[in-house]
Formats: C-alpha cells, structure tokens, sequence
C-alpha cells in the first residue's frame, strides 16, 4: 500500500520533471559534475597514493634501509684531502656489526656491496650488478628461489667463487645452456651459479639509482661478502663523465630488518644517532619505509580533505541551483497545489510531492555522475601515465550525498509549498 | 439551539451552519467582512442554488462549506461534525472523502491525462488505484468521455474538461458536490450538457450546491439562496422537496 503510494508519487515527480526536460537537465549538471568530480577527484589520488604505497611496502614495512651516499663536494675534497687519492666514504663493515649488537630489536642485518661489472659467458656479456651479500638475504628481502640454493654460510666462510643469478640474467647469459652446470665469469674470476632466485619485491629505487639507458632491470648476480671483499677489494674505480675516480667504499647497502613495527619507530633515531657518532660526514642515508608509508598516508588524508572540500563547494553550488529551480517550480505549480489540497492532499502530501522531485533531481544526477565518476578515471589513465582507482566507498560517499543534498536543498521549497493557503493557492493565476 | 434540538429536526440533514461569520484581514487594521452571520441547513439530496451580486460573499460561503476554510465566528455541521474545531490535516481528509469540487476553470492538473486526473482525490485516501479502474471506466463513461481516457486537459474542449472535473468529483462518493460557477466559462449549449448532467447526479441522490448568477441555471434548483452583503437575502423554494423559509 504504502509502496505503491510511493512509487506513484516517484512516477509523478518524474511527470512532472520530464514536462521540463531541459530546464531538469541544467538543474542535475550541476549534481552531475559535483559528483563525478568527486569520484574521478579520489581515484585519481587513490591511485597515486597506492602506486606510492606499494613502492614503500616493496622495502618492507619491517625493514630499515642505510645506504652509502658519496658526500657533497666541498667536504668531499676537505675529507679526500688531495684529488689522486681515492674518494673514502659510506658504511663499513664496523657499522653493521655494531648496528647488529647495539640497536635494540634487531632481527636480521644484511649488508650489500654493490659493484656494476660486465658479467660473461662464453659469447655473452651482460651488464650487471655483482651484490656481495650474506646467505641472510633472501629473509629480509623477498625471494623466490626457481632452482638451486641461496649463499649458504659455507660459502662465506670459505669465501667460495659461487655465485647465485636472477631469472632475467640468466636468460640472456644462458640462452642455450643450464646455468648450473655452467660458471659465468666476472673480470678474471669464474664463479660457479648455484642457484637462479626471483626477486619478489625488487626495491626499484635501488636499480634506477645508477642505470643505464637501456639497462634490464633484474641483472643481478649475488656472490658472498667475503668473496666480493677478497676479489674485487675495497678501491673501485668507476668511469664518471670521462675521467677515472676511485672510490673506496666498504658496503653499499646495509638491510635492517627488525622484529616488529614497534621496533621500527624507535629504532629510527637510534640508528641516526649512532651513524652520526661514528661518521664525520654524512655519507649516508636512513630510510624508514614505514615512516615514507605513514607520510604517505598523511599527505593522502590531507589530499582527501581537500578534495572532500571541492566536492562540498561543488555539490553546494548543485544544491542551490536545485533549491532555485524549485522555489520557481513551487511559484508556478501554485494553482496545481490548491487542486491537490482542495482534492484531500495534506501538508505532508504536498511536501513529499515536491520533496521526491528534488530528490530525483539529485539522485538522478547523482546516477548520470556516478557513471561519469567510474568511466572518466578509467579514461584519464588510458590517456595519460596517471595510475586511477576507483574505490566503492567514494562512489558511496558521492551518491549518498547528492541524495542528501536533495533532501535538505527540497526541503525548503516542499515546505513552502505546503503552507500555501488551499483557496489563496486555487486563485493564482 | 442545543445538539438535541438540531438532532431532533431532520434525520436528513448533512450541513447546519449556525451564524456563521468570516472575515479576511487585508493588512494592518482593514477587516473584510465577507460573511456576517449565515444560518443554514442543507439536507441530503437538496440541489441548492447561491444567487447574489458580485462580492456578496457567494464564494467565500461555498469555499467554507466546502472545509477549504475554517469560520472566523459561528459554527459549521458537517455530518453532525464541528468544522470549527478540525485541524488542518482533518480538513483535508474531509475533503477528499466527503465533497466533491466543480470549480468555474475546471482546475485539472495539467500534467496528468484524463483518467489520471480523475484518480488524484484516490491517491490521498491511500487507496490503490489499480482496484479502482474499473469505477474510473464507470465515471469517465458517465460523463461521456470513455474513450478520451489518455487525452490532456489541453487537448479537451472546456466542456469537455468541466466533465472530467465533474467525474473526479464523483471518484469518492462524496457526501455533496460544491459547483462554483461550473458555467461560467462555457458557451450556453455546452453548459447545459454540463448542467444536464449536474441534474442527472441530483436525481440519482446526490446532494448539490450551485452558485451561479445565472437565473436559468438556478431554476434547476430546488432551493434558491440568495445572498446580499454578506448574509442570506431570502431562500426561494421552488419545488416542495424541502421546507422553505424567508429571512
Ligand atoms: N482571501 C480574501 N482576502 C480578502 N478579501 C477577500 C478574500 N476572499 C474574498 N474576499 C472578499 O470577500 C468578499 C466576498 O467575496 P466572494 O465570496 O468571492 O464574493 P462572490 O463570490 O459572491 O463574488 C469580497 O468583498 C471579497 O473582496
Ligand atoms: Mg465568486
């Protein structure tokens, strides 16, 4: 009973709307815009935020990076002291066993030398990156291990010229062969393969750091600490711009993993206060990703704010355009409303009449710009790099406020029109 | 005059307004008095017709006992209820259940079709509409416009709106249909079919109050009220159905 008085009461709004088609058209653009600019607003932040996010979680959330930095050129020079000596800087080996012993919480430290070196087999050459680094690796660093075997401590300790490759050098160094039954070589050294992993989450920072044009990304050949220590030795020289320089790093990289997320918030200005300590200059760098993550969801949050807040200006400006149009439409349905309320209707029946027209209005609207709102982000990132995600809760948000906005923007306007006089309303012109 | 007395006169008797007055304030201090103190008792079945000059207060008589206003003084019985205490929500029930509105420009609903229109008083009794059709048929067959049912208003001659305005004053089976001018605005042979039918509805039982200012049409009548200044001048019986008076 009730449903079938409201569904006509919806039948009619729609009436009495369509006697208008254009002027309802104008009326809902407004809506229209305010909430496909909403949704179309937050997918695109939600999609550069999460393309941010996952980068972050690629580190591990658990994890703390240091990274060896060559330091700014002034000091530089004041530390090298003449120009031929090789440049000193980064982390040592001291400063990840006293990380190890001396930061509490502490589950794994894991340090890498990284050296770019051409990586043979028979015919083949390979650029790549030789990363001399403990059998603890693939724990902090996710890994998949395709065939064969990590490092094992073995290794370390006998320094053994093994060697463990990525799928994709693999590939192209052995196009033909099993590499496990082969040893590439790097400079004079053969090392046998052991083992061909797959990096999980390839901490894409540290490859682009120094690639080349055209350089694939996973050419990685992991070789123990000790080995890379004795066989390359701790001087590298590197071709800069034309001229040889000589550096002299100890570890590139050193990986902290810790026990829990607690661990990591504090651990953070531990490891700066030690390294600061211990380092004349700053020659390196401390990466939290959880704390890259928390500002990310900071910036997010702020972002959302200010798009929440265009959104609101947005479907405002809809909402008096709605309440304008039905204030006009209340001056010039006056007469129909005397009928009605001569015929038996009550205040509430002519308040509800009104109010369901502006709430399909809206509502419509908000429909035609909930599909705009889904199809436009899906649009933009086909024209352009942008990463868009259209998330359900936004396209809820959007739809339930234009409803709202109907509602409170017809209010008014039903009201008014219900308080007409029936006889004053059956006299308008 | 106590309840006793009023219920002892006429078994019959639908409408008693007993000196009834309205007044319409225009601003600051500047009172109309429309209406100054009427008296008068309609049984079912009258077919009553209000006579009077220009601004005598015809319409504002027919406005009331039709329950689209409430008395500024005096007391008005519909049914045996008080008018005069009703809320404004009760009004309109009353209304939509018990009287039926012939107005002089039709007044339907632009937007609706002709069976459409004839339905709205339905919609605010909370009836559903799809067990009516076939009394909607009846009443647009009634008034000669069965196979008009999906026209609009604008696509119907007046008279043949004042019909359809005529079947959706029936739709309720109200206790009295008010007709407030239905002539007025229609050429003389479309009127009579108008009034024809009017009379049609008198002889089937239904109670009918007519203004008009039209001689001819209030000789239909069997009762002629004529009003002066706000008051009824005289009440003209012309067939002795109902007891007639002189004031
Ligand atoms: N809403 C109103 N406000 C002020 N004066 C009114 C109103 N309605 C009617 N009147 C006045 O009341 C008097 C009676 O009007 P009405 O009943 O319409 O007369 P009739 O229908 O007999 O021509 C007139 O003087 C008219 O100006
Ligand atoms: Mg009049």
């Amino acid at each position: 009973m009730f449903t079938f008085q409201f569904v006509s009461t919806v039948r009619l709004g729609i009436k009495s709307l369509m006697l208008h088609k254009l002027r309802s058209f104008l009326t809902m653009l407004g809506i229209i815009f305010g909430v496909c600019s909403v949704i179309a607003m937050l997918a695109i932040g939600e999609g550069a935020s999460h393309a941010a996010q996952e980068e972050i979680k690629k580190l591990g959330s658990n994890n703390i990076l240091i990274r060896s930095l060559k330091p700014a050129e002034e000091s530089r020079e004041a530390a090298a002291g003449a120009r031929r000596m090789a440049i000193k800087y980064g982390l040592t080996y001291e400063d990840a066993a006293r990380l190890h012993s001396t930061i509490p919480g502490v589950r794994q430290v894991v340090p890498m030398r990284i050296i770019r070196e051409n990586v043979r087999f028979s015919r083949n050459e390979v650029p790549c990156q030789v990363i001399g680094t403990l059998p603890s690796y693939p724990e902090v660093v996710g890994v998949d291990i395709v065939r064969g075997r990590f490092l094992c401590q073995l290794d370390e300790l006998h320094q053994n010229n093994v060697c463990v490759i990525t799928v994709g050098l693999a590939r192209r160094l052995f196009p033909y062969q099993d590499p496990l039954e082969h040893a590439l070589r790097i400079d004079a050294f053969y090392y046998q393969v052991i083992g061909i992993i797959r990096e999980k989450n390839m901490p894409e920072q540290r490859t682009q750091a120094g690639r080349m044009e055209g350089e694939p990304l996973d050419n990685n050949v992991y070789i123990p600490l000790s080995t890379s220590r004795t066989r390359f030795g701790e001087v590298l020289i590197r071709q800069a711009a034309g001229s040889f320089q000589a550096e002299e790093v100890q570890l590139h990289q050193v990986t902290i993993q810790m026990k829990d997320l607690a661990a990591v918030e504090t651990a953070d200005s531990q490891i700066n206060t030690m390294l600061r300590r211990f380092h004349e200059q700053k020659d390196y760098e401390v990466i939290v990703p959880l704390a890259l993550l928390r500002a990310a969801e900071r910036t997010k949050r702020t972002f959302n704010i200010v798009l929440g807040s265009i959104a609101a200006i947005s479907l405002l400006v809809g909402g008096i355009g709605i309440m304008n149009i039905m204030l006009a439409t209340v001056t010039e349905r006056t007469r129909e409303i005397g009928i009605r309320r001569a015929l038996g209707a009550k205040r509430r029946d002519i308040t509800t009449q009104f109010l369901v027209e502006t709430v399909v209005l809206s509502v419509g609207g908000g429909l035609v710009g909930v599909l705009l709102g889904i199809v436009t982000p899906y649009i933009v990132s086909h024209f352009s790099e942008l990463k868009t995600i259209v998330t359900v809760w936004s396209v809820m948000i959007a739809f339930c406020i234009s409803g709202a906005v109907g509602i409170i923007f017809g209010l008014y306007p039903a009201t008014a029109a219900a308080k007409l006089d029936p006889i004053e309303a059956l006299r308008h012109e | 005059m106590s309840d006793r007395v009023r219920m002892t006169m006429h078994s019959d008797e639908i409408i008693r307004l007993e000196g009834v007055h309205k007044t319409y304030s225009l601003g600051d201090e500047v009172t109309v008095h429309a209406l100054r103190g009427v008296d008068l008792t309609i049984s079912a079945g009258d077919y009553v017709a209000i006579m009077g000059p220009s601004g005598s207060g015809k319409s504002t008589l027919l406005n009331l006992l039709g329950c689209l206003d409430r008395p500024s003084a005096g007391k008005y019985f519909l049914g045996g209820e008080d008018v005069s205490k009703m809320d404004d929500d009760t009004l309109s029930e009353v209304r939509g259940r018990r009287i039926g509105f012939i107005f002089q420009s039709y007044n339907l609903i632009a937007q609706l079709t002709v069976i459409e229109n004839i339905q709205v008083p339905l919609l605010y009794q909370g009836k559903d509409l799809r067990h009516y059709h076939d009394r909607c048929m009846q009443l647009a067959e009634l008034v000669g416009l069965g196979d008009r049912l999906h026209h609009r208003p604008n696509q119907l001659s007046g008279g043949q709106q004042q019909r359809v305005a005529i079947a959706r004053s029936l739709i309720n089976d109200p206790l009295m249909i008010l007709a407030d001018e239905p002539t007025g605005n229609l050429d003389s042979k479309t009127g009579q079919e108008v009034l024809e039918l009017i009379d049609r509805l008198n002889k089937d039982g239904k109670t009918i109050v007519l203004v008009t200012h039209d001689d001819r049409v209030a000789s239909r009548a069997d009762r002629v009220i004529h009003m002066k200044d706000g008051v009824i001048d005289r009440q003209v019986a012309l067939k002795d159905r109902t007891n007639s008076t002189t004031s």
